[in-house]
């Protein structure tokens, strides 16, 4: 599998002088879902922004080797545009990006009936549900058709079953689209569930402490977080976790 | 029911003081030039009708056009200090500096700097220096409240700094804007006809002026009738304000969102 990304020695250092991350030594291959998991503050989320680009590396440097993706991102919070529907919320990268706007309306339609959504284009965040307006934001993320997809603990707000759902629902788009996807997670079972591969992290400054793969192509089958499969998976990644907590403490 | 309340409450406290207003003046035979009868303010309302009307209307008229430059210039400097950290600094305590100087301390100054001929556009100036800041505040605000998670968002799709300006940050703050131009307007009633006083007698015709005329006449229920008329001015620009920030925030914003959905 051809390799997306590869960071090379990244590190970000905050102008308080606090290390957040790094030095992160980590490649990203075609068609992955890479969870990247670790405690609270370990810089998992200013990871992710150094791979959209959204912050420069402070040093090291993330080599793309057939270039640039179109990127996808998607935040904890939904990050809708309260004063705008379901629809212009979706729409907005396409607007961005000046496409035309009789193109726009049928692309944010369709990304809506892929999440489900269909028949709420003309609704206001405040009206949706906290699983609905996630939802309106993945398929914000996916009307560019990005190849690379960053989502930063999206379902951490969610109730369990909206949770579980829409873990289905992500897989289902994700084995459709061929997307390459970086998780962002503090929940084991959310990335033994969802990840061909779990990459923990330190408590910060971040860095990677183990990869554990999955021995199993990932889909939607809720009768596999009951399985022994499932249950040896996350031990292994929770043993690997709590390696970490020690070598910190 | 509570919503009828909320008509029927005010109107009937005002009628049952109105009555016991009316009912005192009368019984203890309070001369009109100490306290009006609610009557004789009616009666010098509908007497002096033309005169207040076109009073009204003067300052009515400057009082909208210094709400109008207070909100141009309020955002357009909001939008500059937004884009610009440098300008900010240097331009802030001004700002501050020309709100909390009492307008009636400059008003004699201005008024002698634009000249008794052009003493409406004096008016105007110091009406805009009282309404001008609330906007400027309040978009400020407004601006640095937007959602950073969303800034980067457009940021990733590659939006200019104009598109992230009109798409993003001027609607974000709009719920601000709208409760600024709510002070604002009401601010800049009061700078007006505090401009009128500090004007005094001569080329001003505004309700203030009509007010200081019947105070040195010894016309009290004209003076009163032009209270009243102010009252239900300033009433009247809340009001009409309250509806647009209904109108423009009901779909969307917390604020303008009823309970019981």
């Amino acid at each position: 599998m051809s390799v997306v990304a590869e960071l090379k020695g990244v590190e970000r250092t905050f102008a308080s002088g606090i290390k957040a991350v790094g030095p992160l030594n980590l490649e990203l291959r075609e068609g992955e879902f890479v969870s990247l998991l670790g405690p609270s503050g370990c810089g998992k989320s200013t990871a992710l922004r150094l791979i959209a680009g959204l912050l420069e590396p402070t040093a090291g440097e993330i080599v793309w080797p057939n270039g640039k993706p179109p990127i996808g991102f998607v935040f904890q919070d939904p990050t809708l545009m309260p004063w705008a529907t379901a629809r212009a919320n979706v729409r907005l990268p396409l607007d961005l990006a000046r496409v035309p706007s009789e193109e726009t309306t049928a692309r944010a339609d369709a990304a809506l009936d892929r999440v489900g959504l269909s028949g709420f284009g003309n609704a206001y965040p405040r009206e949706l549900s906290g699983g609905m307006r996630m939802r309106v934001s993945i398929a914000r993320a996916l009307v560019a058709k990005p190849k690379l997809l960053l989502m930063d603990e999206p379902f951490a707000a969610l109730d369990e079953m909206t949770r579980q759902e829409l873990n289905d629902d992500l897989l289902r788009l994700w084995r459709a689209d061929g997307l390459t996807i970086v998780f962002v997670t503090h929940s084991v079972y959310e990335s033994t569930y969802l990840s061909t591969r779990t990459v923990v992290l330190t408590p910060r400054p971040g860095r990677v402490l183990a990869e554990v793969a999955s021995e199993r192509m990932p889909a939607p089958d809720p009768a596999y977080r009951f399985t022994t499969q499932f249950a040896d998976h996350a031990n292994e990644v929770t043993s690997a976790l709590r390696n970490g907590m020690k070598i910190a403490a | 029911m509570s919503g009828k309340l909320t008509y029927a409450l005010p109107v009937a406290l005002g009628v049952a003081v109105l009555a016991a207003w009316e009912l005192l003046v009368r019984a203890y035979n309070i001369p009109p030039f100490v306290l009006p009868a609610p009557s004789a303010i009616l009666a010098a309302l509908l007497a002096d009708w033309p005169s207040l009307m076109s009073s009204l209307w003067t300052t009515l008229r400057i009082t909208l056009i210094a709400f109008a430059l207070a909100v141009v210039s309020g955002i357009a400097l909001a939008v500059l200090f937004s884009q610009s950290r440098v300008v900010e600094m240097m331009l802030y305590p001004y700002a501050v500096a020309l709100q909390v100087t009492p307008v009636v301390a400059i008003a004699p100054l201005i008024i002698i700097w634009v000249g008794f001929e052009r003493i409406n556009l004096a008016l105007l100036i110091l009406a805009w220096i009282v309404a001008f800041f609330p906007i400027l505040s309040n978009t400020t605000l407004g601006l640095r409240s937007t959602d950073h998670n969303l800034i980067d968002l457009f940021r990733l799709h590659g939006a200019s700094p104009a598109q992230i300006l009109w798409r993003l940050k001027l609607p974000s703050t709009l719920p601000y804007l709208l409760g600024g131009m709510k002070t604002a307007a009401g601010l800049a009633l009061i700078g007006t006809v505090v401009a009128e006083y500090g004007a005094g007698s001569g080329t001003a015709t505004g309700l203030a002026w009509r007010i200081v005329e019947a105070g040195n006449r010894l016309q009290i229920p004209r003076m009163f009738a032009a209270f009243f008329l102010l009252t239900v001015l300033g009433i009247a620009i809340f009001f009409t304000l309250s509806l647009i920030e209904y109108l423009v925030l009901r779909k969307w914003h917390e604020s303008a969102v009823s309970k019981e959905k």
